[in-house]
């Protein structure tokens, strides 16, 4: 399913490489040229649970959702292995290009609405509820077998509206405080908010096993705590202004390494 | 008919909820100032600014929380530096440019990240239970002025 779908987005992606060019796009630019990952502004102490497989903590989410890849649920009497077989080698490079555009649903989708894609059209299961446990446990599951490749998102041809969609909320002023994502993390990485050591709001290390949450949360999750933070009415989990903002965020990734299972404060 | 008539009902029910929170909150409208050059001279309130209760604003996250982004003589655990230090700050400008750039940073510099501490307008995305309402009142305002006065 996933060399199919890989097929048809390669076919979509020709065919609005030819519009694209026809159109003229202008290609985007990115603000930080050369990204840090989050790591980067990780202490030491923190980088060290990351780095043992043995401490790390999100490694129980990812043996959780190994366990239940090959899980028969819903009424096709279908598991993840059912279709994709032995993840470490379906999966790979999976988290490494979501989100992706989604051709029949003519939207962006992220890696956590592709597993419940999946779920409700092949297995027949109910969709489980965005950043629940047992999600996020596929999710990191599934990103673990991108580890270390390049975050390297396709936002050409009609993937392009949505990066357009994405970049616009980021770059948007919003809440009470008046800020757009790139006070924090243009405009001022690498100082301190009070305790907290600003990063450049890299993607590429979710999910994240983030210790004040004592658990592993997904990107959108922090999301709504960013714009909560700046007394601004976060958009819903899942939703279509997260999903494009998230693509967005994959692509001011791009090139830096999937580190998920991350450890970050 | 009587069916039909009651998710109108309803919808106008819901209207009129959500239109008092934001009617509630601007009964406290914004106090008029005029901008001069760089400044605003004249303060907002006739009471005036009482320091020691701007110095509690300036370290309590929920209102002024200038030590989040600036860092400020006094003895806090952690203290921010996005914004330039706030030491001195009282040689380097006058309370009327202060009042400026608390009351609404981007009238100085529209690229500045400083929230606007007394504006309402022009703001997207507002959390519901803040929204039409200043992040500090006019009275804050100039508690916080007062203090930073204080700053030599």
């Amino acid at each position: 399913m996933w060399k199919a779908a890989g097929l048809t987005i390669g076919t979509a992606a020709l065919a609005v490489g030819i519009a694209f060019a026809q159109s003229g796009a202008p290609e985007p630019q990115r603000a930080i040229p050369d990204p840090q990952s989050g790591r980067h502004f990780a202490t030491p102490e923190t980088i060290a649970i990351q780095d043992d497989d043995f401490q790390n903590p999100a490694m129980l989410w990812a043996e959780e959702g190994e366990a239940a890849w090959s899980r028969v649920e819903g009424t096709a009497g279908q598991s993840c292995a059912s279709c994709h077989t032995d993840a470490t080698q379906t999966m790979r490079g999976v988290r490494a290009r979501m989100p992706a555009y989604h051709p029949r649903l003519n939207r962006v989708v992220t890696l956590e609405q592709q597993i419940n894609i999946c779920r409700t059209e092949r297995m027949g299961a109910a969709a489980l509820p965005i950043d629940s446990r047992p999600l996020n446990a596929m999710t990191t599951f599934v990103a673990l077998q991108s580890r270390g490749m390049p975050v390297a998102v396709d936002i050409a041809g009609p993937a392009r509206a949505f990066f357009d969609r994405g970049e616009a909320f980021y770059n948007t002023r919003r809440g009470q405080l008046d800020m757009r994502c790139g006070s924090c993390h243009e405009d001022n990485y690498g100082r301190s908010l009070r305790a907290d050591l600003l990063s450049q709001g890299m993607s590429n290390g979710f999910p994240t096993y983030r210790l004040k949450e004592q658990r592993v949360i997904s990107l959108q999750f922090r999301l709504q705590g960013c714009v909560n933070d700046v007394r601004g009415e976060a958009p819903l989990l899942g939703g279509e202004e997260f999903t494009n903002l998230e693509f967005y965020l994959a692509w001011r990734a791009q090139g830096l390494p999937v580190e998920s299972p991350s450890v970050r404060r | 008919m009587r069916f039909g008539s009651m998710p109108i009902l309803g919808a106008a029910m819901l209207a009129a909820t959500a239109l008092c929170v934001p009617a509630a909150a601007q009964t406290a409208a914004l106090v008029p100032f005029a901008v001069v050059d760089d400044a605003i001279p004249l303060p907002l309130t006739t009471t005036g600014g009482d320091a020691a209760r701007g110095r509690a604003l300036a370290l309590d996250r929920s209102k002024g929380n200038c030590v989040t982004c600036h860092e400020l003589p006094v003895s806090a655990d952690f203290q921010g530096n996005l914004g330039p230090p706030l030491t001195g700050v009282a040689d380097r400008y006058s309370i009327g440019e202060l009042r400026l750039r608390v009351v609404d940073s981007k009238r100085n510099n529209a690229e500045s990240n400083m929230p606007p501490y007394y504006r309402v307008e022009g703001l997207t995305g507002v959390r519901r239970d803040w929204a039409g309402r200043p992040i500090l009142t006019a009275q804050e305002v100039e508690d916080v002025l007062a203090y930073l006065m204080t700053l030599r």
